[in-house]
């Protein structure tokens, strides 16, 4: 029998928050210390996801399917692809990488801190591993919780609570649309088909009518345009991020992002390709002044948080852009750069906060010339940086090249303006390094600053492995994507023959 | 003349009567007995539970009894227990709180009882007369339990309040009935009523009427906007217990009446009521959430949240079919669990004399007691509908059901309005957990009732809301009684 990797991981944080239910609240590095074995167990779990994964098919692996409510046709039904692979083992590589950053920053209510970063990781995984819409919609909820909480009760005291708000209630407006979206596909199905099931690969075979793949692309596309975000969804992020505390803007950048383009992946297009294809000008038009307006916006911030966080919006912008292509260049350049996203802006969470521990401060004004006094956080910002940039080499320049390769093909005018995005991530990013690090050190309080400790070294190390491997061979990360890819573009491309028109939604006429 | 006494089995009311003989023998033994009054709320278990084993054996019986005036179906049993479940809490949360204000007295205990026999009857109300019955026999207790606190002004408030507006109600209630009679030719029995309503069609308006006036007594029991006003003000004032088994047993009660009367009595008139209660059910979902904003007294807030509930309620009724009877029951069943959860913590935090009621005293909660503060933030995240709570799945299924029936709409602006709920909801875990303490709260002892409360609902919300099959299945089983739906 086959070892159920997938529910081991989903449910073995479950049972480290019971243990860490045992231990007593005021010894905060031994609280610590469990939920760093725990999570590095859990990574060690995750690797035979991928040694074991065959990238030769599009089918879905390590599939495990448990009935939980059958009358209902509702089943615990997990299972990957190339596209959840990438992403779950992201979550399994950074979350211990957070717990080794929470080691001197958080120091009240360490016990609860840790009960959410479980919770959390519990939840992620069930997102990018739930194949049953149900079970899908139920792990996509459950995290909204220990998400509002690390934000509210750890974030910065001046604004956390109007950020933890903000973020669950944009988040739970754009779901609670999609629920219905999803009941109405339920009975549709049902209607259509005669069985009542919420198993997502059945339903990737049924041809809905375009009216109503318009509607549901829509009220499904609400929900992880919210999540990604896309502008004009986006006022959320900037808030959400600059509040969370250190790890929360990590896991918030880094993986919770990744929740809405793979949703879009997941759900949106395979679900509604006729639609999808609708609507790629509005959402590649809408990428696009995401990529340029976030880039814009990033170059006038005076707070280093909110500059990365705007940055997300732009680099986020990048892949829905390459999504949007129904390419293999275009998708596959999505994918990489979720998890290049992942990498680089976790990393520059990181390096902020590190700081901030330091100096308590993030604006840009008050540092300068940081590079004579922490040289070893010099550089590896530097590296960071260049990777957000997109330098080749690194591995920002593959996903953003692919991208607008895709783009190039569909339409000159996207991989233009994409390619403006560039530039300007450019400017921001060395125009704030620069005000950073170089120069003469002109605030007396940086000159006694101490360089990054061997703990803090250790976090940044296997992050910078993964930015020069990406970036030198991405074959090892675009192969397991390949096959699974292939047969999205080819899924999609079926569906482009079909002419559709606005009559068919508003006036009911019947398709061609 | 002779006169035939038709044959029926006293076993079919069974709990009913068990509950009815356990309230007299404690008000006999209040009467009787001095000072001694500790072992009541036992009393009252024992009889709660031997009732709930009766239920349990009539399980699986189908028809009428008593001449055809109640029902004995699964149908019912389900409602038996619910409202079983609901009393016992109420029983267990009470005696500490009525020490508090040294107010233990017998009769409070007799007077729960009687109410829970006025629900059951409601819910098995084959006629409806009986169910007129059962709704007064359960009301004059609670009008009583509301004004249980004689020297408190608010008490007092809420009991005329609850009894003016509530005879009112019940008079409408009743001549809708009437009218009724008149236009069927002379039966109130529900099994014959769809039949003869169906055939009289040249008396459409009167029935029109007669059902508007059901729904303007049904209404104001499940506290529907507009007949909602009392509802704040009783909630506020009644102790907390009361309130507690007000928003659950009443509330369930009234349902499973209205639910019953409505699928079975006037299927023929179903676009005319589905187009009325779709209003109601909007606007109360809608009033209820964005009133309950504004509160800053935490009896009030969950006034308006069980209004806005009965909203989501009024949803399950208007989609008329299977999935929308099950969904009723479920979330009866959910809100039970959840609301006197949440009513456990506030009597707990509420102490003497309900100095702590306003939700600013809540502040901090989490630092000093963080078990009663992680109970409440279940509570509240179940009450906003979020998984993997009992509350989340019984709006999945509410919805669905409106979905199925083609209330999309209705759906929508529902979701919409459990979003709006989520603010009210989320404040409170904000309070608890995000702010440092304002109010000095002292020391909370828990008795272990009270303790049992709060693990029992806890345990409850979690667990059928990540198991809600074996519920659902038994939903199914019990609403095949409903032939049109």
């Amino acid at each position: 029998m086959q070892l159920p990797i997938l529910s081991i991981l989903i449910f073995f944080p479950v049972v480290g928050i019971v243990l860490l239910l045992f231990l007593n609240k005021e010894n905060k590095q031994g609280l610590k210390m469990a939920t760093l074995v725990i999570s590095l167990f859990e990574f060690l779990f995750s690797l035979p996801l991928w040694f074991n994964f065959d990238s030769t098919t599009a089918a879905m692996q390590f599939v495990e399917r448990h009935n939980w409510l059958p009358s209902y046709g509702i089943s615990y039904y997990v299972g990957i692809d190339g596209f959840s692979l990438l992403l779950i083992l992201l979550t399994t590589f950074l979350t211990p990488l957070c717990v080794l950053a929470t080691w001197t920053d958080i120091q009240h209510r360490v016990k609860e801190f840790m009960i959410c970063l479980l919770a959390l990781m519990s939840g992620m995984i069930g997102v990018f591993a739930a194949l049953d819409l149900f079970l899908f919609y139920v792990f996509w909820e459950v995290m909204l919780i220990p998400m509002y909480l690390l934000i509210g009760v750890w974030g910065n005291p001046a604004r956390r609570v109007y950020a933890a708000i903000k973020f669950f209630l944009f988040t739970m407006f754009g779901s609670l649309l999609m629920l219905v979206a999803i009941l109405f596909l339920y009975f549709h199905y049902g209607a259509t088909t005669g069985t009542y099931t919420f198993d997502l690969l059945k339903m990737y075979g049924l041809s809905i009518p375009f009216h109503m793949q318009f509607w549901m692309f829509l009220a499904f596309g609400l929900a992880f345009m919210i999540k990604v975000p896309m502008f004009p969804f986006h006022t959320w992020l900037p808030d959400a991020h600059t509040e969370a505390p250190t790890v929360g803007s990590v896991i918030l950048a880094a993986v919770l992002l990744k929740m809405g383009t793979y949703g879009f992946l997941r759900f949106n297009m395979p679900l509604f390709p006729q639609a999808a294809h609708y609507f790629v000008p509005l959402f590649s038009i809408l990428a696009l002044i995401g990529i340029i307006y976030g880039a814009l916006v990033s170059m006038m911030q005076k707070d280093l948080k909110r500059l990365i966080a705007f940055s997300s919006v732009s680099h986020l912008g990048f892949v829905m852009l390459g999504l949007f292509t129904y390419t293999m260049q275009g998708v596959q350049g999505g994918i990489i750069q979720m998890i290049n996203h992942g990498l680089s802006t976790g990393a520059l969470f990181l390096i902020v906060g590190m700081i901030y521990e330091r100096r308590h401060t993030r604006m840009i004004a008050d540092f300068g010339g940081l590079s004579n006094v922490m040289p070893v956080y010099a550089t590896i910002f530097m590296i960071v940086t260049l990777s957000s940039i997109g330098l080749p080499g690194l591995n920002g320049f593959v996903g953003e090249f692919l991208i607008l390769l895709g783009a190039f093909k569909t339409n000159v005018a996207y991989s233009v303006l994409g390619a403006t995005g560039v530039i300007f991530a450019a400017c921001y990013m060395l125009w704030m390094f620069q005000r950073v690090m170089f120069g003469t050190v002109t605030n007396e309080k940086n000159l006694g600053l101490e360089d990054l400790s061997w703990r803090e070294i250790a976090i940044f190390a296997p992050l910078i492995l993964f930015i020069v491997w990406i970036g030198v061979y991405p074959s090892t990360f675009l192969d397991k994507t390949r096959a699974t890819t292939e047969n999205f573009v080819a899924q999609m491309d079926k569906a482009k023959a079909t002419q559709v028109s606005l009559n068919q939604v508003f006036k009911g006429e019947k398709a061609q | 003349m002779t006169l035939t006494i038709p044959s029926f089995q006293l076993v079919s009311i069974g709990p009913a009567l068990t509950l009815t003989v356990t309230a007299i023998l404690i008000l006999m033994l209040d009467a009787l007995t001095k000072g001694r009054k500790a072992y009541f709320p036992y009393l009252s278990l024992a009889g709660l539970l031997l009732a709930a084993f009766q239920t349990i054996d009539l399980w699986g019986k189908a028809g009428t009894d008593f001449a055809g005036m109640i029902y004995t179906d699964n149908f019912t049993f389900l409602f038996y227990l619910i409202f079983i479940l609901g009393t016992a809490l109420t029983v267990l949360l009470s005696p500490r709180y009525l020490e508090d204000y040294g107010k233990d007295l017998g009769e409070y205990y007799a007077l729960l009882l009687f109410s829970t026999v006025g629900m059951m009857l409601m819910a098995a109300g084959a006629h409806l007369i009986m169910i007129f019955l059962g709704l007064e026999i359960m009301s004059i207790a609670v009008y009583v339990l509301a004004g249980l606190f004689r020297e408190d002004a608010r008490s007092n408030e809420a009991a005329l309040k609850y009894l003016i507006l509530g005879s009112f109600a019940s008079a409408f209630l009743l001549f809708g009935m009437a009218m009724l009679y008149g236009a069927s030719g002379g039966t109130l029995f529900l099994n014959d009523l769809a039949g003869k309503l169906a055939g009289a069609t040249a008396l459409q308006p009167l029935i029109l009427l007669a059902i508007a006036l059901l729904v303007v007594g049904f209404g104001f029991k499940v506290a529907s906007v507009p007949f909602h006003m009392w509802t704040p003000d009783v909630y506020e004032g009644a102790p907390t217990s009361v309130t507690a088994f007000m928003a659950v047993g009443v509330k369930a009660a009234a349902f499973a009446a209205f639910a019953r009367v409505f699928f079975l009595a006037f299927p023929a008139f179903k676009m005319d009521w589905n187009m009325l209660l779709w209003v109601l059910a909007v606007a109360t979902m809608t009033v209820g959430n964005v009133v309950a904003i504004a509160q800053t007294n935490i009896k009030r807030m969950l006034a308006y949240s069980s209004i806005a509930h009965a909203g989501y309620l009024l949803v399950a009724i208007i989609a008329a079919n299977q999935l929308g009877a099950v969904s009723l029951i479920y979330y009866l069943l959910a809100y039970t669990l959840m609301n006197l959860g949440a009513f456990g913590v506030v009597i707990l935090v509420g102490r003497k004399k309900d100095s702590y009621l306003n939700i600013y005293d809540y502040s901090g909660l989490s630092t000093e007691y963080p078990a009663l503060a992680a109970a409440m933030a279940l509570f509240m995240f179940a009450l906003a509908g979020i998984p993997p709570t009992a509350g989340f799945v019984g709006k999945f299924y509410i919805f669905s059901a409106a979905v199925k029936a083609g209330y999309i709409w209705l759906a929508i602006l529902g979701v919409m309005n459990s979003l709006v709920s989520v603010y009210y909801y989320l404040r409170i875990t904000v309070l608890m957990y995000m702010r440092p303490a304002e109010a000095d709260l002292g020391p909370i002892a828990c008795t272990p009732a009270q303790n049992a409360v709060l693990l029992v609902t806890a345990a409850g919300v979690l667990l059928i809301g990540i198991f809600p099959g074996f519920l659902y299945d038994l939903g199914m089983n019990a609403v095949k009684i409903f032939p049109g739906l």
